[in-house]
């Protein structure tokens, strides 16, 4: 089984329930779309995350009312550098879609997502925690798998794997 | 993680007493740290405190090939190392494009629904125990002891067992190891009516759980349950039937839900699903194909052992997929099943390079945690430890 090569053309895709709502509510926000190996991506303007995720979450034909997970990639050294990657799903549709969103290294915060969705509180501690991107409006960010006082944000790619020295 | 050593006597707020529950209270099932406010016997508020089991298995992937971090995932929800396994291989096939043979489909099919009856006696035993049922506990691990013996007969091990490979199954399964199962699977109803029989009607049992920790459906999905605990109070999904992966397409099973969201919602709908999945360990062996075990990939799937002693390619490739790994085509996936507890997804992102540049699992337990504050707030102390039994969290899939 050949993999197919990836569509990237955002008309084409914009059959898909997400897409299609998210252009028709402001094109703007939208960066770049993808679909490979039967999933599709999109990245969307940082600063319109939290109204995004609102706006899929309340849609009317095909609401994506489930947050699966949420994490981040860091794609050191090169800029934007993290990607903070959101999986959702339909529950009545069983349809799902990734949203991304890309901050810069110097110093990454986003808005949180916990007003969308309570569920996301766990994750965007854990992403806070591991990788030091910050959610602005979070209602308790702090640090959720190392110790309070640790050092450093271990899922970082420039951090030694041997501890520092 | 709190900090450390933990304090225990935090000030509460507007004149609450601060009860620190765990992380070695038994009935934590692991170390799971509860802080309570607690109000004369009623709660006020809860916040889990979890991170001590965090062993950064994220990390090591990195530094792993994609063959190598197999393993690794048995190690992380310790109750369904199978399940972790397959996630992780159908992730990285999706990555490459490959197609599973249908024995190998179905073999995981059948060690898969094994799997989770495991993990569910395990649940019910446990969970039967913390609220004072001792005999059901000696019961589930009798039926449980079984089970470890059919993985031990497939990969030489009880518990990480590690036997999906990227490309099909480590071994061919075992002479004799289908009329074993096939004889466990016909008695194995008799033993859930014996479970049944102590527990559903049971009147102590009934009063610990009926209208206990409820949970609405609305809250449920804002929170992000899963699986039976998402079942139990009335959203119907489940992803065997809704998106079937390796072959689920091809059994017949009915997906349990029941709408009171209380403990006992969770019980009958995972004893429920106990006898579901024993019928599609039924349908499994009855309709077992033949056929090769393992993908036709000689880049990516180890060569038999007898081929490596007679056929110079099979040696080149097993030595080079040993040494240097094999190269993924750059992309991202993100592969959801349904586990004992819920949706467990592994997102993979590769490079293009012979390791993972990031695996991330989406651990059901660590989403069914945040529903527990929701369930036990304006209940009383007792009704707790009630209510982490029904939400069977495991901390090694919650901490990774």
């Amino acid at each position: 089984m050949p993999l197919a090569p990836p569509i990237t053309n955002i008309e084409e895709l914009k059959s898909h329930p997400a897409l299609g709502r998210l252009m028709a509510w402001n094109a703007s926000v939208v960066q770049a779309a993808k679909f490979d190996r039967e999933e599709l991506t999109i990245w969307v303007e940082k600063d319109a995350i939290r109204e995004a995720c609102a706006l899929l979450r309340d849609s009317a034909d095909c609401p994506f009312n489930y947050l699966c997970d949420l994490t981040c990639v860091d794609w050191y050294p090169s800029e934007p550098r993290f990607e903070v990657v959101y999986h959702l799903l339909s529950i009545p549709h069983k349809e799902r879609v990734r949203l991304k969103a890309r901050l810069d290294g110097s110093s990454p915060a986003i808005e949180s997502v916990t007003s969308v969705w309570p569920s996301a509180n766990f994750f965007e501690r854990e992403v806070f925690d591991l990788f030091g991107v910050r959610f602005t409006g979070h209602p308790n960010l702090k640090r959720i798998m190392m110790p309070d006082d640790w050092e450093g944000h271990p899922l970082r790619k420039d951090y030694p794997v041997e501890g520092y020295r | 993680m709190a900090q450390f050593p933990p304090t225990v006597a935090e000030p509460g707020q507007d004149g609450t007493l601060v009860l620190n529950m765990g992380p070695q209270h038994p009935s934590t099932h692991g170390v799971l740290r509860l802080v309570l406010e607690i109000e004369g016997e009623s709660i006020v508020r809860l916040r889990p405190e979890i991170g001590y089991l965090h062993t950064g298995i994220e990390k090591t992937c990195e530094a792993k090939f994609y063959q190598q971090v197999v393993p690794l995932t048995d190690r992380i929800d310790y109750l369904c190392p199978m399940t972790n396994n397959l996630a992780y291989c159908l992730a990285v096939e999706r990555l490459l494009g490959l197609e599973i043979p249908p024995k190998a489909q179905w073999m995981r099919v059948l060690m898969n629904e094994l799997t989770r009856i495991n993990s569910h006696l395990v649940w019910l035993g446990s969970s039967a125990m913390d609220l004072g049922a001792m005999t059901v506990f000696l019961y589930c691990f009798r039926e449980r002891e079984d089970i470890l013996r059919f993985f031990e007969m497939v990969s030489g091990q009880r518990m990480m067992t590690s036997y999906f490979r990227i490309g099909g199954l480590a071994l061919e399964p075992p002479l004799g190891l289908f009329e074993k199962i096939k004889k466990f699977a016909d008695r194995f109803p008799g033993n859930v009516d014996e479970y049944e029989n102590l527990l559903t009607g049971n009147p102590i049992f009934t009063m610990r759980t009926k209208g206990v920790a409820r949970l609405s459906a609305d809250d449920a999905i804002a929170l992000g349950a899963c699986g039976p605990t998402l079942r139990a109070s009335g959203v119907d999904i489940d992803l065997r039937r809704d998106a079937p992966y390796s072959g689920y397409e091809n059994f017949k099973f009915k997906v349990p839900v029941r709408t009171e969201g209380d403990v006992f919602a969770r019980y009958i709908c995972r004893v429920e699903e106990l006898r579901e999945s024993i019928g599609m360990v039924q349908q499994a062996l009855a309709g077992m194909p033949e056929g090769p075990i393992k993908a036709d990939a000689p880049k990516v799937v180890l060569p038999d052992r007898e081929k490596m002693k007679t056929q110079m390619e099979a040696l080149i490739y097993h030595f080079k997929i040993i040494t240097e790994g094999f190269a993924v085509p750059a992309g991202e996936v993100y592969e959801a099943i349904e586990s004992p507890r819920g949706e467990m997804g592994y997102y993979v992102v590769s490079d293009g390079t012979a390791k993972p540049y990031r695996v991330h699992m989406r651990g059901p337990s660590y989403a069914n945690l945040q529903a527990l504050a929701k369930m036990c707030e304006g209940g009383i102390i007792a009704d707790v430890v009630a209510a982490i039994g029904s939400i069977d969290i495991v901390l090694g899939d919650c901490d990774r």
